[in-house]
């Protein structure tokens, strides 16, 4: 597979299934290695897209994932029409969860999601509204 | 201080585990470890590790060793993956192992035997 063949990858991330939580990351982190992205990076990426993944599935009902694979970065564009985040800041702090009980049934749910993905990421931005949903960006550097 | 090299098998023998995947992979050798419940914290902090001891058992922990790409996973407590779990981290090339001790003592026992917790 060369560059040229694949720029954008695109996943739908269904609540339905627990078990299967998180095989977008797998199936984009297998796809990223095919390319070359070197192991440090990935780890990166893979973190950052699978919290993302996780997220989805325990406050948002899914979502759509893209990941654009650009010169220079991995941009990864998580988006829900889930309830959206009442206080960002809140959501930021490690510790601080809205999480259900079936999310922490999971080994999740501890609020460590959004300040992981900001750790592990360069650059992370994200669009909420109450009601309509959420778009977290993340971007990390080749 | 000198780093000990050890055998996943070796591992396995020191934790009386079976090992229920990945047997062909365990001549493996691992020098450090990370013992965690909470996924998200493995995410975070065990980046670089090839061993991971965990008491929960559920798909998302063959998940998230995939993410870092560790190469071994011990359920304590006699935690007992399904086959769902075990086909997920077969393939992956992970072994992974199943022991009756508890976290403490499954850790204790490695670490006496010079298994590190590494930086955090």
């Amino acid at each position: 597979m060369s560059d040229n063949e694949m720029v954008q990858l695109k996943y739908t991330v269904i609540p339905d299934d627990y078990n299967a939580v998180g095989s977008a990351s797998s199936d984009a982190k297998n796809k990223l290695r095919m390319v070359g992205v070197p192991p440090d990076i990935l780890r990166k990426v893979s973190i950052c897209m699978y919290e993302g993944e996780i997220n989805m599935v325990i406050h948002a009902r899914g979502g759509e994932i893209t990941v654009n694979i650009n010169p220079t970065n991995i941009q990864m564009i998580l988006r829900d029409n889930g309830p959206g985040i009442a206080d960002i800041n809140k959501a930021m702090q490690a510790g601080f969860s809205t999480a259900s009980e079936d999310a922490r049934n999971l080994g999740f749910g501890a609020g460590m999601g959004l300040p992981n993905m900001k750790k592990f990421s360069d650059d992370m931005s994200v669009e909420t509204k109450l009601g309509v949903g959420t778009t977290v960006t993340m971007v990390v550097n080749l | 201080m000198e780093e000990t090299y050890m055998t996943i098998a070796t591992v396995a023998e020191l934790l009386n585990a079976r090992i229920l995947t990945g047997e062909a992979h365990s001549g493996l050798e691992v020098t450090s470890a990370f013992a965690c419940d909470l996924m998200s914290d493995v995410l975070a902090y065990a980046n670089g590790y090839k061993l991971l001891l965990s008491g929960l058992c559920n798909a998302q922990v063959i998940r998230t060793a995939e993410m870092l790409d560790m190469n071994c996973i011990i359920f304590v407590r006699g935690k007992c993956p399904d086959e769902q779990m075990i086909k997920m981290a077969a393939s992956n090339d992970m072994v992974v192992l199943r022991t009756d001790y508890s976290m403490f003592t499954s850790s204790g026992i490695l670490y006496q035997a010079g298994i590190k917790g590494g930086q955090m």
